[in-house]
């Protein structure tokens, strides 16, 4: 049986106000090399001298990844010639990195590194300018962006995993405000390095890293059909290589990137423009305090003060407005107060299906203290739950502050087990005889239709365990 | 310590440097002088020695994170051998 | 004040007058501008130039401390609109959209730009002669090259071509052509001046410093240009302001003398004129004695790694995209090479595939990894040496100025120019080089060597003998 082992590598363009090396502005989007200067074009006589802020928001991510931040870490060149490399080199770290180790969730962190992003190139074609070539225009406005470089362990063992882990770190990122962290933008990145073994072994198979998988979905498919490749080769004998492979989103398919470059002698060396990068008490601390609360701490607390389920911990930690909006809800002062089960229930499932995707509940029409008063009436019977899921189509609707008001102005209100019901249920009672027969007879499936009735009739109202009640009563059983 | 024609080769395709035939015999023997001379620093005991990139100490070499106004762009392009409009034209990688 | 009044001056002379109204700063300006146009416009010239300015800048500087003395500086330095191109082909006709920080600093203080200096390309060579201008001419005697790589400073200054002038020193760059044509150059502590701006050779090496008539022109010069730059993570603040020199004696100076820098290897004229210094240098009270320098001779190997592979990385951005020369190709590949074959001349490439063999996978630890490690020893020995003596002297080139071509043909004969240079260089510390007399009509160096951030006692010490040795600058000037 073989198991899947994959790592990942992700590079996350920091959220500062300048690039890495320099005092330009990052670009977002800004016409082509309007955000260059001598430092970050490579002009000669030009020398980088590291952002402060870049190096924070490393020692955030550190923190956040229970890393161990280096006292003091190193800049490298990475020697190589690419037209979008202004210098001929990155700069990097190397085997000194800012932090080392760490931890996120199940996934073990092998170390945090900051570098500078490459610029972009965009392919024209040919133009004729230039002689018989293809032709490319580099714009250097995103050369130089802060890069943190984060490492894990081959912790990952299934695709879903790697991507649902993925969508943790990107959380924990967003939430520390450090990046942008988005994919399709470019703000984050993700290569995988993948490997098969016998299960159970402790060796590590020959790996491949896999580039180029710009979405959560290709991430998945991608990393699948590497496995997928991987196997067939070992089916069939073979051996795997190991090399880089790019993925193609469009067609699936995957391809070796080996033949375009010889093998690489990146000719590292410690970067002379720069000194070793110290690092104090005072930055730590700062970083430290600059910490929110991080999804996987709060996913515990919520568990631990509220008595929600793991389940509904993560769904509502990992978005973090959904957790601010229970948050709020259970503050909102709504008495009877919600039990905070159901009021988790309701927004991760019933308001999430009726918001557009991803969007902040804070922003919709509905008011948190309202849906904690829905919810609270919902739970202690005063209305249904069918008749709550139309109260809270109004409220998504229209806004509101008083769902009581809805629900009795539309008659919405749950039907106690008073005369009226017992009226209804016997109607139906009369109605259905051959299932009443049936139920009678201790098929307690034939009760659908007999319920169906009831339902129609009071408009959802009537509460459906009451209404078994009743049937029950009034066939004596 | 001789540096032969392969190894010039390979050191010159590594630096992007072309080289006519003349030009490689004659780096092959002169790199050879050089690195013989230099090889000397081999025979000395450096055990425990730490390497060091810079002797003189400096601190405080971060910058604040504070923007600077960057180029205009005909400034970026105005030294550029080739140009396409708004950026640096440039034979693909690819091709 | 006559022309030949005004030549007469060294530039902090200059400067002074300027500053009490008795000198007319335009009229210095243009005097040498015209002097140093003319050099230019001469086929057989010194060639000491590759641009010089049209005209006296608009602001008159008189009030400003340096008083309008103008200042010529290598073509390394980018200056803004005006060609920089570090004596490469590859970077013909380069306007750099800034100005290097030294410079601009110095045309703050009122020393406005007059020229740009020849140099060996990119700062590699001994002897001016690797030059996309050609070679620059020895002013004491024009069959003779300058030294290098600031050659074109030092054989403006001593030819009078300019007041006084910035070169670069990365294993000796200033000093040697100092001492071979009789001036005095300084290579300031490692960080004591911003980098920013100068088209680099090896980082970690490189420094600005003055080439000037006397010592107290370079610690002026100095002055003006020291100090912590934001723009160069490795620059910083001195622990002192520098202030001119006006020691007359060197009681209490002890000077060592290592004898792995003083003996085997340097010719016997140039030793003489040191032995010479030496006894003056008692004269003024100063203790001499032997000193060892153990990891001295080791000192060139690790510098012809070190820099070497700092280079081939520094020179990877000429690549035919942003700036400078683009000889076109059949595709990336090939524009990039022989853009670079042929931007770069053979001293360069010699350089960039020495470096890039050093740090390439397989020979990191043999060359690179060992050469940094001498480095620290090298560090060491001075720091033991500086716990007995106050100043380490030796000779600052083993030999008087040498022919044009007589060592092109051998980099390691010419690599040996910067023996007793390179060890300072390695270890970051100021060296200075003042004019010690003739041999056989040619200028003779003594170089001064003190510890890290000891320019000022470095120059008075430097003041002391330059009085006592008398040197006399004048026949070059003729
Ligand atoms: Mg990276
Ligand atoms: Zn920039």
């Amino acid at each position: 049986m073989l198991e899947p082992v994959i790592g990942l590598e992700i590079h996350v363009q920091l959220r500062t106000r300048t690039k890495m090396f320099c005092g330009c502005t990052p670009s977002f989007g800004e016409p082509p090399n309007t955000h260059t200067c001598a430092v970050c074009l490579g002009l000669p006589g030009s020398l980088p001298v590291a952002n402060a802020g870049a190096i924070h928001f490393g020692l955030m991510i550190g923190l956040a990844l229970e890393s161990e931040l280096a006292p003091r870490s190193i800049f490298h060149r990475k020697n190589y010639f690419y037209p979008d490399l202004p210098k001929g080199y990155q700069i990097s770290q190397y085997d000194e990195p800012l932090c080392r180790g760490g931890r996120l969730g199940d996934v073990r962190i092998h170390r945090v590194h900051l570098e500078e992003d490459a610029a972009k190139l965009v392919h024209v074609g040919s133009s004729g300018r230039i002689h018989g070539s293809d032709e490319s225009v580099v714009d250097f406005n995103r050369g130089g962006t802060p890069l943190a470089e984060i490492v894990t362990e081959p912790d990952l063992r299934s695709p879903e995993q790697a991507s649902e882990w993925l969508k943790l770190l990107r959380t924990t990122l967003r939430a520390l405000g450090v990046s942008d962290v988005n994919m399709e933008e470019g703000s984050l990145r993700c290569d995988a390095n993948i490997s098969l073994r016998e299960a159970g072994s402790e060796e590590l198979g020959t790996k491949t890293e896999l580039k180029n998988m710009n979405s959560f979905r290709f991430i998945e498919r991608g990393i699948r059909a590497e496995i997928e490749r991987q196997r067939a080769i070992i089916d069939g004998g073979g051996a795997i290589e190991q090399e880089t492979l790019h993925f193609d989103p469009a067609s699936g398919a995957i391809t070796s990137l080996r033949s375009k470059e010889e093998a690489h002698d990146y000719r590292y060396f410690p970067e002379p423009d720069l000194l070793p990068v110290e690092i104090d008490e005072d930055m730590i601390e700062r970083a430290r305090a600059a910490l929110p609360e991080l999804p996987a701490a709060r996913a515990k607390r919520m568990q631990e003060a509220f008595a929600v389920s793991e389940d509904s911990a993560r769904l509502l930690a990992f978005r973090p407005e959904l957790g601010d909006f229970f948050e709020v809800a259970l503050a909102s002062g709504a008495d009877p107060a919600p039990p905070p089960q159901a009021l988790a229930n309701w927004i991760t499932v019933e308001l999430v299906s009726r918001l557009p995707d991803g969007a902040d509940p804070a922003e919709s029409n509905v008011q948190a203290g309202a849906l904690a008063k829905l919810v609270a009436t919902a739970s202690a019977g005063g209305v249904s739950v069918g008749a709550a899921r139309q109260v809270l189509d109004r409220l998504v609707a229209d806004g509101g502050a008083d769902p009581q008001a809805i629900i009795d102005a539309e008659g919405l209100a749950a039907l106690g087990g008073g005369e009226e019901l017992a009226a209804i249920v016997r109607a139906a009672l009369d109605a259905n005889a051959d299932a009443a027969e049936r139920v009678r007879g201790g098929n307690a499936k034939a009760i659908g239709p007999i319920i169906g009735q009831v339902m129609r009739e009071t408009n959802g109202r009537a509460d459906g365990a009451e209404v078994t009640r009743l049937v029950h009563q009034q066939l004596g059983i | 310590m001789a540096i032969d024609r392969a190894e010039v080769l390979h050191v010159a395709r590594l630096a992007r440097l072309a080289l006519s035939e003349d030009e490689i015999e004659l780096m092959a023997r002169e790199l050879s002088a050089v690195l013989d001379h230099v090889a000397r620093i081999k025979q000395l005991d450096l055990e425990g020695v730490a390497p060091s990139t810079h002797v003189v100490e400096v601190t405080g070499a971060l910058r604040p994170d504070e923007p600077v106004p960057s180029f205009p762009r005909e400034v970026v392009l105005s030294q550029a051998p080739e140009v396409s409009g708004e950026g640096f034209l440039v034979p693909s990688p690819q091709a | 004040m006559s022309a030949r009044d005004l030549l007469a001056l060294t530039a902090a002379q200059a400067a002074e007058a300027s500053a009490r109204g008795e000198l007319d700063a335009d009229e210095l300006f243009e005097l040498y501008r015209e002097r140093a146009a003319a050099d230019l416009a001469d086929a057989e010239g010194l060639n000491c130039f590759t641009w010089v300015a049209a005209q006296a800048p608009a602001q008159p500087r008189a009030q400003a401390p340096l008083g309008g003395v103008p200042v010529a500086v290598k073509d390394l330095f980018c200056t803004e609109g005006i060609p920089s191109q570090s004596g490469s082909r590859i970077l013909q006709g380069y306007l750099p959209p800034y100005t290097a920080t030294s410079v601009e600093r110095l045309a703050d203080a009122g020393a406005p730009l007059l020229a740009k200096t020849n140099q060996d390309e990119f700062a590699m060579g001994s002897s001016t002669e690797n030059s996309a201008f050609g070679p620059t001419l020895n002013p004491w005697d024009r069959e003779r090259v300058p030294g290098g790589s600031s050659g074109g400073s030092a054989a403006a200054v001593a030819a009078g071509l300019a007041p006084w002038a910035l070169g670069t020193d990365t294993g000796g760059s200033i000093r040697q052509p100092a001492a071979l044509c009789g001036v005095v150059g300084l290579k300031p502590t490692y960080g004591a001046v911003s980098r920013y701006g100068m088209i680099a050779f090896a980082s970690s090496l490189d420094q600005a410093g003055p080439l000037t008539r006397d010592v107290r022109d370079a610690a002026l010069l100095l002055a003006h240009m020291a100090g912590r730059d934001i723009c160069d993570a490795t620059s910083l603040e001195l622990r002192e302001e520098i202030v001119l020199p006006s020691a007359e004696d060197l009681s209490g100076i002890r000077l060592g003398v290592p004898e792995e820098l003083a003996g085997e290897g340097i010719e016997e004229g140039v030793l003489a004129r040191f032995r010479g210094s030496l006894d003056r240098a008692r004269e003024l009270g100063a203790e001499v004695r032997d000193v060892h320098l153990p990891h001295a001779p080791h000192a060139l190997s690790a510098y012809y790694v070190l820099a070497p592979a700092e280079a081939s990385s520094n020179l990877a951005r000429f690549d035919g995209v942003r700036y400078g020369l683009r000889v076109e190709g059949s595709d990336l590949l090939e524009m990039y090479t022989r853009t670079r074959h042929d931007g770069f001349g053979s001293e360069v490439k010699r350089r960039i595939m020495l470096g890039t063999y050093a740090l390439s996978s397989g020979y990191y630890d043999a060359y690179y990894g060992r050469a940094q490690r001498v480095r620290t020893k090298i560090a060491e020995d001075f720091r033991e040496v500086f716990a007995l003596v106050d100043f380490i002297v030796t000779p600052t080139a083993p030999s008087v100025a040498f022919k044009l071509g007589e060592k092109t043909a051998d980099p390691l004969a010419m690599y040996l120019n910067d023996y007793c240079t390179v060890p300072m260089s390695l270890a970051g510390i100021p060296a200075i080089s003042i004019p010690c007399g003739l041999s056989e009509g040619l200028p003779v160096g003594l170089q001064i060597a003190g510890p890290a951030f000891s320019e000022n006692r470095l120059f008075d010490v430097a003041h002391a003998l330059e009085r006592a040795l008398a040197f006399d600058g004048a026949p070059a000037r003729a």
